[in-house]
């Protein structure tokens, strides 16, 4: 975040010496209609997050999307990735409370891939008007796979890195 | 605006209907989770905000021209790696991104390469990341994921060239 902060501070000042304080203004005030627009969704997509983390039972979500459910989690994770409804402000704190319940990265992984290279919102509501019915399946159907070998690298990756589990 | 209106009823739908099944399981779990869903939510909005305000100035200083001028007709591998940054570093939501890519297909860009930029906006477009990702995931699991997922456009670019035109 601290990060986020300084290279926000820069763009800003590289606007106000190009715009001055009205460019400054300008992006302010558009930036905050769009902020409290998303408010009520991300408040929504927070709910969902708890909401899903206290009915998924703990043992059952390990078993299925653990560090040890294999090629089947993966896929699992990859199914609920595609037909997950709503926008960014759903998929990851969904995909926070799935890692709080007990899947591991690779599974999750897959599931954050798979909503947004494979989920039908976007490529139904934005990439299919612009670019076309031929591009947008034939970019779905190369996109197939990518989801599933993600999360099995991220399994893999994260075995090397973190032989004894997760470091707290 | 209805595609909003539908992404808005689908939502609430769901929050109804979970919250519906938390509730059948006690009214103190149901409170509870509700406290948890709205403290997490009061957590969160300082960290949107930033990325909200601030991903709206660094797409200012980023001129549209450069990422066009990134996936520009070359084609080969070396057009492959500039869509990927390129894709990485559109600014703007989806409309951004797709206009772009059909800009390049109209002016000569090859598929495989528009695929490649495609993709990697979907796996790295920063302000999703600065937006949403970071906000809701660990940092850890963030760098995790954008790092793994690397070799992704390259090998959807390479699938499309092989298996040929749409």
């Amino acid at each position: 975040m601290i990060f986020i902060g300084v290279l926000v501070a820069v763009s800003v000042v590289l606007v106000w010496r190009r715009d001055g304080s009205s460019g400054v203004l300008e992006i302010l005030t558009s930036d905050l209609a769009l902020f409290g627009g998303i408010l009520p969704r991300v408040l929504a997509g927070c709910l969902l997050g708890a909401f899903i983390a206290e009915i998924l039972p703990h043992e059952k979500v390990s078993r299925a999307l653990g560090p040890s459910s294999g090629l089947k989690g993966l896929l699992i994770g990859t199914a609920f990735g595609a037909i997950l409804p709503g926008g960014p402000f759903t998929a990851y704190p969904v995909a926070a409370a799935l890692l709080t319940v007990g899947a591991d990265f690779g599974a999750t992984i897959a599931m954050v891939v798979s909503w947004t290279l494979i989920g039908y919102g976007r490529a139904v509501a934005w990439e299919l008007p612009i670019l076309g019915a031929d591009f947008t399946l034939w970019r779905i159907i190369v996109s197939l796979p990518i989801p599933v070998l993600a999360g099995a690298l991220g399994r893999l990756v994260y075995v090397r890195l973190y032989p004894k589990g997760e470091p707290e | 605006m209805t595609a909003a209106l539908l992404i808005d009823i689908t939502l609430w739908g769901s929050v109804a209907a979970l919250g519906f099944m938390v509730w059948q399981r006690g009214r103190v779990i149901a409170l509870a989770a509700a406290r948890e869903g709205s403290m997490d939510f009061i957590n969160i909005v300082p960290r949107i905000a930033l990325g909200v305000v601030g991903s709206g100035y660094i797409a200012a200083v980023i001129p549209p021209e450069v990422i066009t001028g990134w996936l520009g007709p070359d084609s080969g591998w070396f057009g492959v790696l500039t869509a990927t940054i390129a894709g990485a570093a559109t600014p703007g939501g989806p409309v951004v991104g797709f206009s772009i890519g059909a800009v390049a297909l109209k002016v000569g860009g090859g598929t495989p390469q528009v695929i490649a930029y495609v993709v990697a906006w979907a796996l790295f477009a920063f302000q999703r990341l600065i937006l949403w990702e970071i906000p809701f995931m660990p940092a850890r699991f963030v760098w995790f994921r954008a790092a793994v997922s690397l070799p992704f456009p390259f090998l959807a670019a390479a699938l499309s060239m092989v298996i040929g035109k749409p």
